[in-house]
């Protein structure tokens, strides 16, 4: 496969110019482009392409979503070439440029996120490769003139008789021809792709160091810029002294951005030193003392004042006096910083007539607002060039477009071509966090350890407020998100004794999307609960879980497999212990069981993990398996070791010494197990994050007797 | 000025004595497989050889590297890097793959030195390289595969195309 394409747009123009014909399936079509490959002796018919075809038989997946690890790049690829018969040796992707054609089949705005990559394009890309196929057909019947039903296809070639005709052959006569109306999708007893194990097409880039992040864009006359940004987005520059700065070889200018003020340099290494010699003195504004103990006591008042209702109905308060166990607990979870091992970065290319970034993003839509907004440019007039995103797990994905916005604000201040770069202090202190969540119950149980009384109290700071889904989010001041999945558990929404209320404090923390946005602490709460109730009731927390969960059977299939797998209920040595967790989530339904080692004086180690998942039709099932390794390595590093905490307006951790992150020592060892089903695809991305959280702390708890209501673990005394 | 090779090939430089090797190697020399994660010694996504050895070229200033051989993933010998990245592919271990380039010119050192690395090989070695998508499992099942492939001259001289 060829190198990722840096330039996507021009990439595809010379690409055009080099094939004597091609063949580019589309359905939307943008006049600009259009005559553009016509002038460079393509044959188009209709561009903006899923799909094209050369000549040289090479098919070209075009990828509306962008690839940040969880594998698009190969199962999207996959549901074209299942149903154009492609041979996979043909295959390769390429990231989309930002363009209407592009939007998001859900969100109608061009965007990777919510693990729904597959489910927004399982039916369009699949019809993408159908209609591709279809006119190749069309074109070998017409050639050899004979009845379309006499060709079949298979390997990349149309097939009639003893006749093997390449696709390249067939491209420019296809290309003349009309799109068809309708096309018919493969039977999936006729799959070849989908569902089997294929191998991830951006391998062979990724281990040779050829693949091209944001980082690694280069330009000559290029200048890095680093900039000096407060992590609260109220605070203010109150004044700066740029001289030392502009005194450091290499330093080329120092500008102001609305925020913050920006170094600029011939390499990362003047930048870096000039913003180093950079005084710059902020108004902190309101969050001035801003402080982590304060903000926990804030979040404890809170719960206590009450707060909206999400749900209410009957009258709690009574049923739990009929109750035959009262059960109540309180949990807390921290701020999270992201960290994706690749620091934000944005270059971009302003003149007086376009604005062309280079970034990975998973917002490409509001990011074309953003740079619109800024450079007063026509939205059409904003091109995104989208490089492979060295991870993301929602960093990319914020509802102001941060990153991509200051790097415009820079090029538009300087006006010069600029590369921002973060540094990884940059990134941890930078804001965005998940934010910090209390959720505070109040259960009933009758004598069988059914629920039968609800009281919740959920507190904590909304993401969804002030972006743009804010409108479905957030209903009648309630962000769904905050409580996501907890009304909607199969226990809870039966019980007729409810209310469960929400109270979202307004502080000067910027929080944001997280890898599975409120079930990254709506999980840890529901399910450390539901262990308690088991052990208030008296029973197992498998068996318990099973009768609690009966309603819906997906959820108790992949908890009896799950626990079948991991040899539930079998001895363990001494000072060892298993949890489990099953919730649904992003579509998908999952169980997890921890075996975990506690021994004095050390942290706690996780040995073995065990994954059920329903995840619907697994389009790549390898790549469901490396995603519930990931979910899981990242739920547990959370777990385990991360906080963001403030002091007098300071975040407290810099880097990855003191924001610590899981390591291969550490790494349990992980066994994934698919429930078949064709069901429609549902998320994996970020679908076990949240379980591995509470299958820890309920492993410890089984192991020690301890239970776990505030994370992280590392900051819980277990002696 | 310094003198520096680099894949084999010298360099004169003229750069601050005190800029890390890493951002002479990625804005002066223009090779980017090599990554920036942490510039402070805590990731090894930055992971090069000097003479050798591996080292976190974020924090090993370009002074201490003069006259000195630099290897980076770009020029990785083949007896290294074929059963790495042939290894690596079986399992298809990266992801997001912005840690990978550090992660294997870890694992080749180690190689080099150990012919049959365990699981407690492994860990020592690879500690110092973090990946935020979780490979690591992929990373050790690859590790040992690559010893094997090694070991057995089984694998076919070629990079994975």
């Amino acid at each position: 496969m060829s190198t990722p394409q840096l330039l996507d747009r021009r990439q595809f123009i010379r690409t055009a110019a080099l094939a004597t014909g091609g063949l580019v399936i589309a359905f939307n079509v943008p006049a600009r482009l259009v005559k553009k490959l016509q002038a460079a002796g393509e044959t188009v018919f209709t561009p903006n392409a899923y799909l094209r075809i050369g000549s040289d038989d090479t098919v070209t997946v075009i990828l509306s979503h962008c690839e940040m690890g969880q594998g698009i790049w190969t199962s999207l690829s996959m549901l074209i070439a299942e149903e154009l018969d492609a041979s996979w040796q043909t295959i390769q992707a390429e990231h989309a440029p930002a363009a209407a054609a592009f939007y998001h089949t859900i969100y109608a705005t061009q965007r990777t996120g919510g693990s729904t990559s597959l489910l927004s394009e399982y039916d369009r890309y699949r019809k993408a490769g159908a209609t591709a196929r279809q006119l190749l057909v069309q074109a070998a019947a017409s050639r050899y003139h004979v009845a379309v039903k006499d060709c079949r296809t298979a390997d990349g070639h149309v097939i009639i008789g003893d006749k093997k005709i390449r696709y390249g052959e067939l491209v420019e006569d296809a290309a003349a021809l009309p799109l068809p109306a309708d096309v018919p999708l493969k039977d999936p007893a006729e799959w070849k792709f989908i569902g089997k194990k294929v191998k991830r097409l951006d391998t062979p880039v990724k281990i040779n160091g050829k693949a091209i992040f944001g980082m690694d864009v280069q330009f000559p006359g290029l200048l890095t810029a680093l900039i000096a940004r407060a992590p609260f987005p109220g605070a203010k520059v109150k004044e700066y002294d740029a001289a030392a700065s502009m005194a450091v070889p290499g330093v080329r200018q120092v500008v102001p951005i609305p925020g913050g003020v920006a170094v600029l340099g011939d390499d990362f290494w003047a930048a870096k030193k000039g913003r180093d010699a950079l005084r710059v003195e902020w108004d902190f504004g309101e969050a001035a003392g801003i402080n982590s103990d304060a903000l926990l006591a804030e979040l404890k008042e809170r719960a206590v004042k009450g707060g909206l209702p999400a749900t209410s109905s009957g009258n709690p308060d009574e049923a739990l006096s009929r109750a035959a166990h009262v059960v109540e607990a309180e949990y807390y979870q921290p701020f999270l910083a992201h960290a994706p091992m690749e620091p934000l970065n944005c270059t971009v290319k302003l003149s007086a007539d376009k604005c062309e970034i280079w970034t990975g993003t998973q917002t490409h839509t509001n990011d074309q607002q953003a740079a619109a907004e800024i450079t007063g440019l026509p939205i059409d007039k904003v091109f995104i060039n989208t490089v492979f995103l060295g991870g993301s797990f929602g960093r990319r994905n914020i509802t102001r477009s941060d990153f991509v916005r200051e790097a415009v604000e820079v090029a538009k201040a300087s006006g010069k071509l600029i590369k921002t770069v973060w540094t990884r202090e940059d990134d941890i202190q930078g804001g965005m966090y998940r934010p910090a969540f209390l959720h505070r119950f109040k259960v009933g149980l009758d004598e069988n350890g059914t629920p039968v009384a609800w009281k919740q109290i959920s507190v904590g700071q909304s993401v969804m407020t002030g972006g743009p889904f804010e409108k479905v989010a957030v209903i009648n001041g309630v962000d769904m998100f905050s409580i996501e999945g907890m009304q909607t558990a199969p226990h809870v929404k039966s019980i007729p004794d409810q209310r469960i209320e929400l109270n979202t404090p307004v502080w000067p923390v910027s929080v944001d999307n997280w890898r599975a946005v409120g079930l990254s602490h709506t999980i840890f709460a529901m399910e450390s609960l539901s262990d308690e109730l088991a052990h208030a009731a008296g029973k197992d927390p498998v068996a318990y879980r099973r009768m609690l969960y009966k309603d819906e059977p997906r959820l108790v299939n992949v908890l009896n497999l799950a626990a079948e797998k991991s040899g539930w209920g079998s001895p363990l040595p001494p000072g060892y212990g298993r949890g489990v967790a099953v919730f649904e989530g992003v579509g998908s339904f999952s169980a997890v069981v921890a075996e975990v080692a506690v021994s004095k004086g050390m942290p706690p180690r996780v040995t073995k993990v065990t994954c059920a998942i329903d995840c619907g039709l697994a389009i790549n099932p390898d790549g469901v398996a490396a995603q519930m390794e990931s979910n899981l390595a990242f739920g547990l590093s959370a777990a385990l070791y991360s906080e963001i905490t403030f002091k007098d307006s300071k975040v407290q951790q810099r880097n990855f010494y003191d924001y610590k992150t899981l390591r291969i020592n550490e790494m349990p060892e992980i066994s994934t197990f698919i429930v078949p089903s064709n069901e429609k695809p549902g998320g994996v991305g970020e679908a076990t994050v949240g379980h591995m959280m509470p299958a820890l702390t309920n492993a410890i708890f089984a192991a020690t007797g301890k239970r776990i209501r505030h994370l992280p673990v590392m900051n819980q005394d277990l002696s | 000025m310094i003198k520096l090779t680099v894949n084999g090939k010298t360099h004169q430089l003229d750069v601050p004595a005190d800029m890390p090797l890493l951002w002479v190697i990625r804005d002066r020399l223009g090779l980017t497989g090599t990554k920036f994660g942490c510039g402070a010694a805590q990731c090894g996504a930055c992971t090069v050889h000097l003479d050798g050895e591996a080292i976190r070229s974020c924090v090993v200033p370009a002074s201490l590297a003069d006259g000195r051989q630099v290897v980076t993933i770009e020029g990785l010998d083949a007896d290294l890097a074929v059963p790495l990245q042939q290894a690596w592919t079986e399992f298809d271990v990266p992801q997001c793959g912005y840690c990978q380039s550090g992660q294997i010119m870890s694992a080749a050192v180690l190689l080099k030195h150990n012919t049959k690395p365990t699981d407690k090989d492994i860990d020592e070695a690879m500690t110092g390289n973090v990946c935020r998508c979780g490979t690591y499992q992929r990373i050790r099942s690859a590790i040992h595969l690559a010893a094997e492939l090694k070991r057995s001259g089984a694998m076919k001289l070629t990079l994975p195309s």
